[in-house]
């Protein structure tokens, strides 16, 4: 029957001798895995010039559930290791794949430098609003009032908005999707494709296990359900404008599309003024192998 | 793929067309994974695919025999491919 | 292999330490380099963004050490070699990612301009006392290489020396400089490239479907593969078998852990380089290295003026700790002096090695100066007793 013959499309994309995953029932990460692969199909992006670099998290194990070069790094550290791979192979097409506290909590020092210095790494955060893998602490994220195992009286501290963030320390490309959107979330990595700089996709996941439940907001299908109805498509939103609340509106869309040279281009600029034909480029010689 | 199910249920309820619902079968896990109850209702359009957190399932337009045969089929999903095989 | 010419500077030079440190990477064949300033060690990075644009490489400026340490590994899995270069407060926050090196095996240099300490302590003053945090400073077991060098030109030699180690072994090594040797100017030689020997990258052969990332050939060390070459393989920190695939078991623990301590352990005499003046029967045998070292031939010359039967040994190689050559000289030595800039951490490896067959005086220094040979001197004399 012709119906055997055919297999799951996002299977070559995956390392499938790990399946099943670690992620719990309802868990958003893997749809935005899903996402992920999709892009990667529709972009008919070289597979081998990719590759992945995640920081700790439960978003941090995506590094090892794809079929790609791929490091699993420290807490957060993702972004700097992303950042040496790529000025040492310029080809490759470097993706950052973590959760909200590693890129933004014990990360966030790297993610604004890495903005600021427009390298070209495609940024996908996860943000479940809080910290999952370690049991549910409040993470920079989680939104005011909400309950988590370290603030068990509700969150006094105010939260980061991302895109906001990253735009004023300098991203060329800006997005935030939820798990609901998956269509858009995939037309999104693949724009950050073409994209030649530092570009970050915020994607609000349920993390029905420990901030959902917590909060007594049901399960990744009800967190699902309460994304397609609060979620506002806005393009081009102000990003101050982008904040969350607990059970409030989301505000969806592309929100920054614009050009500015990168790291690279901009090294690679600043040395041929200043040392003209003594300038080498580093991708003729890096190799340590020959 | 039947045995990656973990029941979230994100397919069967965002299927625009209402094709699957959760069956009362379990799977090893003790999960109950979907099972599509209109197939005829499919439009292979893989939202359940996009959606499905476990890569358990997917939708795809299957290539048909006959001439006569509508292009557009039932949805192959990885859940049937596992029961059959 | 030979160096690449383009990174050798050929001829003799007036060098101070940290500049000879820095021709001695780019000798070796380091094309990336990743810092964050801290004295005394930021003339090692200093020069090479100025010299490495013409060479063909990059230097980054990373906006702090826990980025530089891993900025640096993410380079290397992109094909380069790489270091970082530090002090003190710097080497501190650099810790997880020397334990992250080891345990992914990634190939690269740490050097630490040793300083002063604790906390910013004397940003401009020598000190040895980040010897045993070289060795212990990341959590879990696992091992590094040391080296100390005790002048320019061996900052040199040295240098291409750890770049060699780190390639060979697949592990991290410690290039521990002190304040002294890195601001001391001297004669520095650089050969020619072919009289250069560099040790290429472990880099498989292996055809994709062929390829264990971290299954090894029998010594110990696996083969490596860089990003973008189709091979597809996957890197972590947590325990990990052969594929590089988490495996958080106690057997997969234990095999892998036992393999990074082994592929050192196994080539300790190869890797174990010392200086050393030992006559038969030495009543004393002052062991010592980097900068102290160079005290201590003072002291030692002024107590064979006086007639006591003085040996020296001098550790280049300092982790994996020379044992086995400690052990031998305790059979046939009254006594150990170990002068250090510190209060006290080789000469506990020193005492541990002898195992009570030769008595082990520390002369201790906390740092700022270097020793006075008298001193040393002292405590010779009390030890040949
Ligand atoms: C240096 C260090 N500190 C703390 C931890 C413990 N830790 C592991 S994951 C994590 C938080 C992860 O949160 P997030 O990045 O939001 O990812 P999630 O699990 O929510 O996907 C923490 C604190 C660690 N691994 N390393
Ligand atoms: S704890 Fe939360 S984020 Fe982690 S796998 Fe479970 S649902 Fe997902
Ligand atoms: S097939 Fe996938 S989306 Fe559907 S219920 Fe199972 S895990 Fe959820
Ligand atoms: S492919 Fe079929 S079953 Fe899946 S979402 Fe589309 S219509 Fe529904």
């Amino acid at each position: 029957m012709t119906i055997l013959d055919v297999t799951n499309p996002v299977e070559p994309f995956l390392r499938t001798d790990r399946m099943p995953h670690i992620w719990c029932p309802g868990c958003g990460i893997g749809t935005t895995v899903n996402c992920f692969a999709r892009a990667l199909i529709e972009s008919k992006i070289d597979l081998q010039s990719l590759a992945l670099v995640s920081g700790i998290g439960c978003t941090g194990r995506v590094a090892g559930y794809v079929k790609l070069d791929s490091f699993h790094t420290t807490h957060g550290r993702a972004i700097p290791f992303a950042t040496g791979l790529k000025l040492a192979n310029p080809k490759l097409n470097v993706i950052v794949y973590s959760g909200d506290g590693d890129l933004s909590a014990i990360g966030g020092n790297h993610l604004i430098h890495a903005a600021r210095r427009n390298i070209d790494l495609k940024v996908i955060c996860v943000n479940n609003l809080i910290y999952a893998m370690t049991g549910g602490q409040t993470a920079p994220t989680t939104p005011g009032h909400a309950i988590t195992s370290t603030s068990p009286y509700g969150t006094c501290e105010p939260a980061f908005n991302l895109p906001h963030l990253v735009e004023a320390a300098g991203a060329v490309y800006v997005a935030r999707w939820t798990t609901f959107h998956v269509k858009q979330l995939a037309r999104s990595i693949g724009e950050a494709f073409q994209k030649k700089g530092f570009s970050f996709i915020e994607v609000i996941s349920p993390c029905p296990t420990l901030y959902q439940r917590r909060n007594k907001l049901g399960d990744g299908l009800d967190t699902m359900k309460y994304y397609k109805e609060k979620s506002k498509v806005k393009h081009g939103a102000p990003t101050s404008e982008v904040g969350l609340t607990m059970t409030g509106e989301i505000i969806v869309g592309k929100f920054v599309d614009r050009d500015r040279p990168d790291y690279q281009s901009l090294l690679h600029a600043q040395m041929v003024e200043s040392l003209g034909e003594s300038y080498v480029e580093p991708s003729e010689t890096v190799c340590s192998c020959s | 793929m039947v045995e990656r199910c973990k029941a979230c249920g994100f397919c069967v309820e965002f299927c625009p067309t209402k094709v699957l619902a959760l069956s009362s079968a379990f799977n090893s896990k003790g999960y109950h994974p979907p099972h599509v109850v209109a197939p005829e209702k499919c439009s292979g359009c893989d939202l359940c695919g996009m959606y499905c957190p476990d890569f358990a399932i997917y939708g795809q337009r299957l290539p048909v025999a006959k001439e006569a045969a509508p292009a557009r089929t039932a949805a192959a999903t990885n859940l049937e491919v596992a029961r059959e095989s | 292999m030979k160096a690449d010419p383009r990174g050798v500077l050929t001829g003799t030079h007036f060098l101070d330490g940290d500049h000879a440190c820095c021709e001695g990477a780019l000798a070796a064949g380091a094309r990336f380099a990743a810092g964050y300033p801290i004295t005394p060690s930021t003339e090692v990075v200093e020069r090479f963004a100025s010299r490495v644009p013409k060479v063909g490489g990059t230097f980054i400026q990373m906006e702090d050490e826990l980025a530089a340490s891993i900025t640096l590994q993410g380079a290397v899995w992109g094909g380069a070699k790489a270091f970082t270069v530090t002090s003190g407060p710097g080497f501190s926050l650099m810790m997880e990612h020397i334990g992250y090196a080891a345990m992914t095996e990634t190939p690269c240099v740490f050097v630490d301009v040793q300083r002063g300490g604790p906390s910013t302590g004397l940003p401009t003053l020598p000190a040895q006392a980040d010897m045993m945090q070289a060795r212990w400073g990341s959590h879990g077991d696992y091992e590094i290489i040391a080296l100390c060098p005790n002048s320019p030109q061996e900052c040199f030699d040295l240098t291409i020396q750890a770049f060699n180690f780190s390639e060979e072994f697949r592990v991290p090594v410690m290039f521990m400089m002190d304040e002294v040797v890195g601001h001391m100017t001297e004669k520095v030689i650089i050969p020619p490239a072919d009289q250069i020997e560099v040790v290429p990258r472990r880099h498989t052969r292996k055809a994709v479907e062929d390829y264990l990332p971290y299954g090894t050939n029998g010594d110990g060390v696996p083969e490596m593969a860089h990003a973008g070459e189709g091979y597809k393989f996957h890197v972590t920190g947590l325990t990990h078998d052969e594929h590089g695939y988490p495996n958080m078991t106690p057997a997969t623990q234990d095999k892998l852990v036992r393999r990074l301590q082994n592929k050192i352990h196994d080539a300790i005499d190869r890797i174990t380089l010392l200086e050393e003046e030992c006559f038969d029967s030495e009543d004393v045998v002052v062991v010592s290295y980097g900068i102290t070292s160079r005290v201590a031939q003072r002291a030692i010359e002024m107590a064979r003026e006086r007639g006591l039967k003085v040996g020296k040994l001098r550790l280049i190689t300092c982790w994996p700790f020379p044992e086995k050559r400690i052990r031998e000289l305790a059979a046939t030595t009254k006594a150990f002096v170990v002068p250090e800039l510190n209060l006290g951490q080789m000469v506990r490896e020193v005492e541990r090695a002898a195992n009570g067959k030769a008595r082990t005086f520390a002369v201790p220094h906390a740092g700022g100066s270097v020793h006075r040979p008298e001193d040393i001197l002292k405590v010779i004399v009390e030890a040949s007793r």
